[in-house]
Parts: C-alpha cells; structure tokens; sequence
C-alpha cells in the first residue's frame, strides 16, 4: 500500500507541473498586455503594474518566471491583489466553509444519489425505477444556477424554510440548501450510475455463486453485490469532485456562502485576475489532491488494484 | 407425454431405497424478446449416493441449465421452471418456498462453476469467501471459521494455505482458483455436489488433477457427484452412468462402459466418432454436420434429425421418446435397435 | 449447407444466443431507434431546436432590440405571451433568439473537441508507444484542470466588452471549452482506436502492407467513430450548461449577445417580482441540454449490443 501511495504522488507531480504550468501562461505569459482588465474597470496603477512585474518576474523569461512563481505557490504565497489583499490570507479565511459545503454536498451525493440508484437498481423496470430514471434526467438537464435560484425563491424566500443566504454564519443547517443545489447535478448522476452498476453486477458469475451458497438474500446484495456495484460509483463522485467545485462558484454567488466560490464569484465582478486565478490554481490543486485519495479508496475497495 | 411416463415407468429403485436427487420432467424456458426458448423439455434423471454422473451435451443443450435449476439459481425472469419436480432425499425443492429453498443450497447440495475466476468475488479474500459458508450457516465465529477455512484449504491441496488464506482470487493460478471453488462447494459436508464444466477452462495436465481431488473427495464423502461437461475424455474415468443431452431432452443414458463399446443412439455414436483417436492415426475424423436446433422453434419430430445420418421419414413426425433398448440402457431413437448393434445404413441424402 | 461443424460449438451457454437470422449491428440499432419514445422525442426537439436556431425569424416577428422601457418587467399576457424582461424586451422573442448563440456554442465546441481530441486519440492509439504516452500525459495535464475552472481561467485573462464584436465573444467561449474539453473524447477515441486496431481484419490489412495514413482513414476512424459521436452528442449538451454559467458568472457571453445564459443572469437579481424572466429562457435552456442528452443516450442504447 505505502508504494502504491508513493507511486501515485510521484505519478501527480507532473499533473501539478502541467496544469500550473497552463494556468501561469494563460494568466501572465500570453502575448498582449497581462494587467488588460485585472484592475477592475479601471487600467492598472503603474505602482501596481511595477509591483506585480517584480512578483512575477515578468521581465524573465517565461519557463524562468513560471519557476520562480511555483516556487512561491509552494510556500504559500499566492500575491496580492491590487487592492493590497493577501490572496493566500484571503483563501485560508474563505477554505473551510467550502471545505464545509462540499463534504455537505458529498453526503447528499451518497445518501440520496447512491440511495435512489439502489433503490431503482433492485427495481428494474418498476414505478421508482422509472420515477429515478426521469427524475435525474430531468435534473441532469436544468443547469446548477437556475435550480439554485428556483430553491431559492421558493424554499428560502417564498416558504421560508431553509435560509434564503448564508453570509456570515456557515452553520451546517445554513449550508443545507446550498450543499444540496451543488449536489444536485451530480447527485443525479450518480443515481443513474448506481442503478446500471448494481444491475450489472446482480447478473455477475460471484452473484450467482453466492445464491448457490445458501446466503440469505439480503447478504447476496448487501454484501456481495454492493461492494463490486459500488466501486465505479466511488471513482465517479472523484472524478466529478472537479465539477463540483466548479459548480461551488456558482452556487456561493447564488446563496451568499462566505466560501472560495463566492471569493472567485466577487473577484470575477470586480475584474480581480489575480484574485480569480490564485484561488481556482488553489481548487484545481484540490481537486488533484481529492482524486489521489480517491485513488487509494479504490485500491481498497477493489484490491485487484492495488496488488496488481 | 411419452417422455415422462418412460420417465417414470424406467426407475424403480434396485434398493427400495429413496434415491438422493431425482429429477422428474423438467422443463426450463428463457422468456426472450425473440421469442421463448425452450431449453430444457423433460428431463428425468436420478442420483444415488456415492454415484457419479456424467451429464454430456453440447452448449446450449440445457445441462447446464438444467443444473441451475436444481440449485434454484436460475437468472429469472427470463429463465422460469414451467414444470417437473427435483426431489431431494423426497422432498421436493421445487415446491418449497425461498426460504426454507435456501436451506438446502450449499448443504445439502453444492456446486461449482466452470470458470473460478469470476465465480469467485473479487473483491475478498478466498479464507473470508470459504468461512463465509460456516459463519452464515452456522453461525460459527470468524476465528474459528477462517480455521476451518485453512483445513479445507489444505483438503483441497493448496500449498502454503496458511499464508494464502488472505490472498484474492486474482492472485492464484487457474487451477488453485477452482481448488478454492472446490473447498467452498464441500465445505459443509453436501450430498449432492454438481460440477459444471469443472475443468473446461484449464490446461489439460491441471485438468487431470482437478478430476482426480473430485474423485478421490466424491470417494471419501460417498457424495452423489453430477459431472456436466462437454468432453467425452473427461468422463471415462470417473463416471458411472452417463447422460447424453441434445436441445433439451436426454438422448441416451447408459453405464460409461456401455456407451463406449456401443452407442445406441445417432447422436452419441457422432461424439464418439470425433474424439481423436491414436488407433485411428491418419484417418479423416469425422464430424457432426450442421448446428443444433434453434430452441425457440424446435422443429416437429425427432430433434435431431436434421443432423442425423440414419434419417428415415418416421423421424420427421415423431419424436421417439427415451425407451429402454436393452436392461439398464435407454435410447430416444426409433432406430436404437439398430444403432446399437451396428445394424443400420446412412440414408440416402 | 451441410457445412462440417465440430461437434462442440464454442458458443455461449445462454440458449437465446442460438438465435439464427443474421441481422447486422447498424440496421438492428436503427430499427431500435425508430420504435424508442426517447429518440423519437429528442429528435424532435433536436430539429425544432436547430430550426429555431437557423431561422428565428419564423418564429417571430419581433427584433430582440424592440425594446420599449415602459414594458419594463410586465408579466405575460395575449400580446406577450412570455411577459417582458427589465429593459422592456420580449421574453420570448429572446428566448427564440437566445437559441441561436447557445446551440452555436455547444455545437461549435463539440466540433472543437472532436477535431482535437479525435485526432489525438487516434494517433495516440493507432501509434502507440512513445506518442501514445506523450500524448495521454497531455490529455492528464488537461483533464486535471476541471471545464469550468478552466473555462474561467481563460476568460478571465482574455477580458471582452461591449465594443468586442459577437463572433468574437462567442468565440472565445468556444476555445475555452474545447481547450479544456478535449481530453474526454480523447480518451475514448483512444479506448476506441485500440479496441479496433487489434480486431482482425486490422491486422489484416497491416499484413498485407496498407500504410498508416490510409489505415487509418480507411479502416480506423470508420470502426471507432461510433462512440465517439455518441459522446460528443451528450457532451454538446453539457457545453450549452456551460456556456449559460459562464455567462451566468458575467465571464461567457457579453450583451449584445442575446443567449439563454444571459436572459437567466438578468433575470436573477429579478426573480423575486418577476419569475417570468427566469422561467421561460430557463426552460427552453433545459429542454435543449436534455434533448441532447437524451439523444445520446438513445443512440448509445440502440449501439450498445450488451444491453440487446
């Protein structure tokens, strides 16, 4: 396990390399002046512009600068904005509450998405099956934003029953809302995914083999068919685990969740670059960091993996 | 049907004692959008205790589903039991409900796959997969379990089953998967044991050994053994009697020595004929043309005498029922006579 | 037809595989299509949605610019079916005219990434080796930033404005999506090209000495494409939600661009007093994403021969 572990981090490093690589010259090296539009509607102040060069080394040459500038990531220093705000403070302050929301969302993910997939899957053909195939096709289709705004207005503001926004307190009962609008999508889909995944593995050889053995029902599904059903289920909600914090900016402009969505959903309106770009290298590090324990679930859950 | 009373009028029990498994008229169909298949169309057979059986046939002959059927491990909908009984010590399984069903699986009657490799769950251990059997039969501990797990393990004569009680199937070789198939399928002391195309996937010096550890296991326990397989070569050894399976029905059942020397049916003296043989070195073998039936439109008359070479117009409507030729030895031809003695000529095509 | 058979046929157990009328994949899929309420609804909308696009103007007589203030956030009513948005313009006139910039969009991305990353996978599973790993290291780097992150990225650091001409705009949408999206079909084409290169009647045409190129284009594309389409289908579907959340954040498209995205961006500061706004282009946005998926999915179901 320790050198499946130790593989898969140095297999990361040059992921990290890549997408920081792409990130820094989309931001600062492409052809053009890099401060158009990162200063609010106004241009840059020449005070600013200087600093920033400087920070950034702007006047190196690229690869040279992109170095120098991961160098910085790696102890924390993401820059400041031209308003003189610390990105890396700003983040550290913003990160737990997304933190908060997305393991919110996870769990409407798991419990009602691996639920109703479940649920279908045994089902086959019956009235929730279809009631779940619909339902999360429908729900696939309404983009995360006009699902936010509808449970807003109608759960928050019209029937006041959860918080119409969060703002300052991100209790667990304040993120409910919000967690289940950035779950949605992905709720859905995994729903669809458990229900094909558990169909499939009811016909599998092992199955059949643990009806031969005389094993209670329950014990043939809870036990035998679950596990081997569940193990594309558990790469997906990885995988996705990128949308969902793409999906997060979206849903903490909408609610007002104090979160780094929210800190890019303000940088973005006030034309903040360095801002936006600082936190989304920040989620997009997250994001690698997830999937490689994502990685390691699946190499217990399935252990042809990780012995291979 | 003609079938079934020859079925029955066929078995009076030489001891007078009730046979371990009979199996009376089943019938099997798979209920598919391109119509219904009839897989298994009254098969009869019975089993005794210590006795081995060779159930032979090509795929799609419906041995093997035959089989599930008596384990009650049908893929159903679309497979569904339309009729017959399987009596097990006399009672019938086939009239009990789930529950008290799934008592029997595994302790009274067990059976193991033709391919381990998926027969076996991944995702655990083979001790975990093998004390499973005792913790939910018996309700035994996990410590004690996983010892017996081991003990089994060492029966079935894995090397080092100590150390590789944890192991995954996906870390044995071909043949020690199915020796763990094998310890989980007599783990709780079955009468019954069916082996489904037990060797079919292995190489043939594994084969040999896999056969003789189900032998010399059958001969320890006095199981009933029923051995399903498509390889005539297989069976010689072991079997004692031998049915001879073609879309669906039982052509021919004969002691395995009877059969050998003289088929008395068409179709079994074809499989015969194909087996390469050293005697025999240099010489065309022959085959049996065409394909079986289409079981979902099973033709009127004999079924397999689109096949057959001693075809004569009485084939074509009826369809001769399972008939005893000479004592002990059963034929489902209307020439079995004839075949058995070596006394017909093919027809003219 | 006697052809001589040996006695122990290698087919599978399962009796329905005796099945002996010969009917090939294509036409068997089509027939399944045709029968499939699924296919036969998405196609529909699919057509009303590219006409819709193509030529607005059947659909309505009005300009999206004929705006009168005074109409400003009027519900609907007999002259104006879908009410009137906070500058006084048809809600439905835009809504008809929205589609055009939204399915441009995801079209023209799905386009962008089939070229991309078709190409790439191909040659990546056609060559293998050492261009095969280059080029999946590529697509890791890629994939490891998630589509709307990205997206963003690039927006941000290539800012428009009101003067940017529309083709423009739109765009720019589209390569960010396409940069980022390219990776998903390239790996399928892979998965895809690797499946067919090793089919024999390849090898084949390798022993008999037909060069790369024409492999390729002759025998390659044409046996892989399939899956491939299927998922750039359901893909065009997920580019429109981005596009609409993209301009949703106030990055994707800009005014004068008239999209579905836009029309609910305005709407939301409205949606308390005037619903209507959000409503109608939100459903149209809706039902056009879910007529491509639901397309795709048909299409795959039908080309699926394991769930036959």
């Amino acid at each position: 396990m320790g050198r499946y572990v130790a593989r898969r981090l140095l297999q990361m490093i040059p992921v990290v390399i890549g997408t920081t690589l792409i990130i820094y010259t989309l931001v600062w090296s492409l052809p053009g002046d890099p401060f158009a539009g990162r200063c609010g509607a106004r241009p840059c102040p020449p005070a600013y512009v200087a600093a920033m060069t400087d920070k950034y080394n702007l006047d190196d040459f690229w690869l040279v600068a992109y170095f120098k500038y991961l160098g910085n990531l790696l102890t924390g220093d993401f820059g400041e904005t031209f308003q003189g705000l610390s990105v890396g403070e700003e983040l550290l302050r913003a990160y737990p509450t997304t933190a908060k929301l997305a393991l919110v969302a996870i769990a409407f993910e798991i419990l009602i998405g691996i639920g109703a997939g479940i649920l279908a899957g045994l089902r086959r053909g019956s009235y929730i099956d279809n009631l779940v195939l619909v339902s999360t096709l429908v729900v696939v289709s309404i983009p995360v934003f006009v699902i936010g705004s509808v449970l807003q207005l109608f759960l928050g503001m019209r029937w006041g029953i959860f918080p119409a926004t969060v703002g300052g307190d991100a209790s667990l009962y304040n993120l409910i809302l919000p967690g289940f609008v950035l779950a949605s999508l992905s709720l859905a889909y995994v729903a669809r995914l458990t229900r094909t995944s558990l169909a499939e593995n009811r016909r599998a050889d092992y199955v059949r083999t643990a009806v031969a053995k005389g094993l209670p029902q329950r014990r043939v599904i809870g036990v035998h068919t679950m596990r081997n059903s569940l193990i594309p289920v558990v790469t997906f909600i990885g995988a996705d685990f990128g949308a969902l914090l793409g999906g997060a900016i979206v849903t903490e402009g909408i609610f007002n969740v104090p979160g780094v969505g929210n800190l890019i959903f303000r940088s973005i309106t006030a034309r903040d670059g360095v801002m936006v770009t600082g936190a989304v290298t920040v989620l997009v590090l997250v994001f690698l960091l997830v999937n490689l324990l994502v990685d390691l679930i699946y190499g217990w859950l399935d252990p042809r993996i990780s012995h291979g | 049907m003609a079938t079934t009373q020859a079925g029955i009028a066929r078995r009076p029990d030489e001891a007078g004692l009730t046979p371990l498994l009979e199996v009376e008229d089943l019938r099997v169909e798979f209920r598919t959008r391109d119509g219904v298949a009839k897989a298994v169309n009254g098969v009869s057979y019975t089993l005794h205790e210590g006795e081995t059986l060779a159930v032979l046939g090509e795929s799609g002959s419906g041995k093997s589903v035959t089989a599930q059927a008596i384990m009650g491990i049908l893929d159903s909908p679309p497979g569904f039991v339309t009729g017959g009984s399987v009596r097990f010590r006399g009672q019938d399984l086939l009239a009990l409900p789930d529950d008290e069903r799934r008592a029997y699986r595994g302790r009274s009657i067990s059976m193991i796959f033709q391919d381990a490799l998926s027969a076996l769950n991944p995702v655990f251990p083979v001790g975990w997969q093998i004390a499973e059997m005792f913790r939910v039969h018996e309700g035994m501990s996990k410590k004690d379990a996983r010892k017996r797990a081991v003990d089994l393990m060492e029966q079935v004569r894995i090397p080092a089953a100590r150390e590789r009680v944890g192991d995954y199937p996906h870390q044995f070789s071909g043949g020690m998967r199915q020796r763990i198939m094998i310890a989980m399928a007599i783990a709780l002391d079955p009468d019954v044991l069916i082996a489904d195309e037990p060797t079919t996937a292995l190489d043939v010096t594994v084969q040999a050994q896999i056969m003789q550890l189900l032998a010399d296991l059958q001969r320890e326990r006095n199981m009933g053994l029923i051995l399903i397989t498509h390889d005539l070569g297989v069976v010689a050894d072991v079997a004692d009697k031998i049915e001879v399976m073609y879309s669906g029905r039982i052509m021919e059942e004969a002691p395995v020595h009877d059969i050998y020397a003289s088929p008395a049916h068409p179709y079994t003296k074809g499989l015969l004929e194909s087996i390469p043989r050293v005697d025999l070195k240099g010489q065309e073998l022959s085959a049996i043309k065409g394909l079986p039936p289409n079981l979902t439109n099973i033709p009127a008359g004999c079924e397999f005498r689109p096949r057959c070479p001693y075809a004569r117009e009485i084939c074509k409507e009826q369809r001769p029922p399972l008939a005893e030729v000479v004592p002990g030895r059963f034929s489902a031809c209307h020439f079995a006579q004839e075949v058995l003695e070596g006394d017909i000529e093919p027809a003219q095509q | 037809m006697a052809d001589p058979t040996p006695p122990v046929a290698t087919q599978a157990e399962a009796p329905e595989t005796t099945e002996t009328a010969v009917r090939t994949l294509g036409r068997d899929a089509w027939h399944d299509l045709v029968r499939k309420p699924t296919f036969i609804i998405s196609a529909v909308l699919f057509v009303f949605f590219v006409t819709i696009a193509i030529v607005p103007g059947l659909f309505t007589s009005l300009s999206p610019t004929d705006c009168a203030l005074a109409l400003s956030r009027q519900g609907p009513s007999g002259a104006a079916w879908f009410g009137y948005d906070n500058n006084g313009c048809d809600v439905y006139t835009h809504t008809i005219y929205g589609a055009r910039a939204s399915i441009m969009v995801g079209v023209l991305t799905a386009i962008g990434v089939l070229l991309i990353g078709g190409v790439a996978g191909t040659v990546a599973g056609f060559y293998g080796r050492a261009t095969d790993t280059v080029v999946s290291r590529l697509g890791d780097v890629f994939f490891g930033i998630p589509l709307l992150l990205g997206a963003l990225i690039v927006l941000v650091s290539f800012p428009g404005g009101a003067d940017t001409p529309q083709l423009v705009t739109i765009g720019k949408v589209v390569l960010a999506l396409a940069a980022l999206g390219w990776p998903q079909i390239m790996r399928i084409t892979r998965s895809s090209v690797l499946q067919v290169r090793s089919a024999d009647y390849v090898q084949a045409a390798r022993a008999l000495g037909a060069g790369g190129t024409r492999m390729i284009l002759k025998h390659i594309v044409p046996n892989s494409i399939a899956p491939v389409i299927v998922v750039a289908t359901i893909a065009i579907g997920g580019y429109i939600a981005a596009e609409a959340t993209l301009s949703f954040l106030g990055v994707g498209l800009q005014p004068p661009v008239v999209s579905w995205g836009l029309a609910i961006s305005r709407a939301q500061d409205y949606v308390r007093t005037s619903p209507h706004m959000l409503l109608f282009p939100a459903s149209a946005l809706s039902l056009c994403v879910l007529a491509f998926i639901m397309l795709g999915d048909a299409i795959r179901d039908a080309l699926d021969p394991k769930l036959r």
